[in-house]
């Protein structure tokens, strides 16, 4: 498996052909205490870019984006009634949604966690 | 926040937020404390402990000379000239046309007239009052002084620990002022104005400090264990749940204080002087006869309705907004503000707000959402 990260704090694991994604651990310090995720549909199609989940802190609401293009095949329903996750574990059990990749050459636009790391000690 | 990061200006506690592990965002033209160990749980402390916020951005003005009250109530609708030495009121800033240009807090010094206006509007409310009271009286702004409120059940106990002595010998000490009472009194020598208000819907204190001495004062306040600072983000997540409008966002030029909920601002007798900036347009309204009103809504389900959200109706027009909007830490549930039509406003109502593309049920409800807490002197 390997893990992959944007620009916009989120984070992809891909096996096979299927991605998992949430926001890093620096994303959610950053937002602080988050009350609500809403997450796409199953069986909506993304493209790379769209509007996929939106994450409410106290404060404010922030957009996800798709990392990647596919179908979303299943989202992290303990977030409905658990938001908090999503700051007490982001990068495992606070995963928003899993897609099937249709496009896994955008893989490449992405950083790797050596590059993601050098990129949040740079901001 | 698309505020401008050039030109900001540091408070007086600017390094002590800091050394506290704030994080600093642009607000009011200043570089100010968001959060320091996060909102919730600053929230809560204030609401059960007590909390030291920094407001050091508002503007704290003194208005001197004869006549001041009476110049005043020109353009605001607070009976001015009945306020008793050491009784603070809340009133607005009206423009000509009744809009409201600011809100603001009032306090008979005995001597003068102290006005704490917000950060955001200080400059255009001290050329606006300029322009419109007589040469004879004198508008100095206090830009030498800091400002911290001290909000909280525990905020009594806290300020009595801090040993403040009177003004004078035989005056009283700050633990004895009731809500909305001020007046002056000295720390280690020190001179301090101490109001008991806030914007928390809790009782506490609002303390102007010469600046030079803030960092020792709010030292001395968070070395107490119920003391802890606290950022803007509870501040407007407290401010929203105590039913508190906030200028710029639940109200601003084009609202006339009827539409903004505000008619307890507009004082018996003032209303029959009918003598103030916008009085025949802003008693036209009074007291139900505006076209929209603020209104507090319960959002259903956990996903919180922002500023901005509209409210429609049943065939998807526009028919309001919303001004504010948060998760209530203290209801654990999403609440917010927002302006509807008249006949959609009594509690209890049902509303629908559209956010992204999305339906969201509301209903409602009174405000404040969660009951005040203020030191009165006779119980309401």
């Amino acid at each position: 498996m390997s893990r992959y990260f944007t620009d916009e704090h989120e984070w992809v694991d891909v096996e096979g052909d299927t991605a998992t994604v949430g926001i890093t651990d620096y994303a959610q310090e950053q937002l602080g205490d988050i009350v609500f995720v809403e997450v796409p549909e199953v069986g909506s199609e993304l493209a790379q870019g769209d509007d996929a989940a939106v994450v409410e802190s106290v404060k404010a609401a922030s957009d996800v984006y798709a990392a990647v293009s596919g179908e979303v095949v299943e989202v992290n329903e303990a977030l409905e009634d658990e938001p908090g996750l999503v700051n007490s574990s982001a990068e495992e059990d606070g995963w928003f949604f899993r897609l099937t990749l249709s496009d896994k050459d955008e893989l490449s636009d992405l950083m790797d966690e050596k590059a993601y790391k050098a990129f949040v000690d740079n901001l | 926040m698309s505020e401008n990061t050039q030109n900001l200006k540091q408070l007086p506690l600017d390094d002590w937020h800091r050394g506290h592990g704030a994080r600093m965002v642009p607000f009011a033209g200043y570089e100010m404390p968001v959060q320091y160990e996060g909102v919730m749980a600053e929230h809560i402390w204030t609401r059960t402990e007590a909390g030291l916020f920094d407001v050091s951005h508002m503007g704290q003005l003194q208005l001197t000379g004869e006549g001041a009250a009476d110049a005043l109530e020109r353009i605001t609708p607070g009976n001015l000239s009945a306020l008793a030495p050491g009784k603070i009121r809340y009133t607005l800033l009206l423009a000509p046309g009744g809009g409201i240009l600011d809100d603001l807090m009032v306090t008979n010094t005995g001597h003068n007239l102290y006005l704490v206006v917000n950060g955001a509007t200080k400059h255009g409310d001290i050329a606006y009052l300029r322009e419109q009271l007589p040469d004879s009286l004198t508008l100095s702004h206090l830009e030498d002084a800091a400002l911290l409120a001290l909000q909280g059940p525990k905020a009594e106990d806290a300020l009595a620990k801090l040993g403040i002595d009177p003004f004078e010998p035989d005056w009283p000490l700050p633990t004895d002022l009731y809500f909305m009472e001020a007046g002056p009194f000295l720390w280690n020598g020190i001179p301090l104005g101490i109001s008991r208000s806030g914007y928390t819907g809790e009782d506490g204190f609002e303390i102007s400090v010469p600046a030079e001495h803030a960092v020792t004062l709010a030292t001395a306040l968070t070395e107490l264990e119920e003391v802890r600072p606290i950022g803007l983000g509870a501040r407007d997540s407290l401010r929203l749940e105590a039913g508190l409008p906030l200028y710029g966002h639940d109200m601003n030029a084009d609202i006339l204080p009827v539409e903004a909920s505000l008619n307890f601002a507009l004082s018996k007798a003032r209303r029959e002087e009918g003598d103030f900036a916008g009085a025949e347009r802003v008693l036209a309204q009074y007291p139900d006869k505006a076209a929209m009103k603020r209104i507090g809504l319960f959002v259903d389900g956990r996903q919180p309705v922002r500023e901005g959200a509209t409210v429609v109706n049943d065939a998807g027009e526009t028919i309001g907004k919303v001004t504010s909007g948060g998760f209530s830490p203290t209801l654990q549930r999403p609440i917010a503000m927002a302006y509807v039509p008249m006949e959609l406003s009594a509690t209890g109502t049902a509303i629908t707000v559209e956010q992204r593309g999305k339906k969201i049920a509301c209903t409602v409800a009174d405000m404040p959402f969660v009951p005040h807490n203020y030191h009165r002197k006779t119980k309401p």
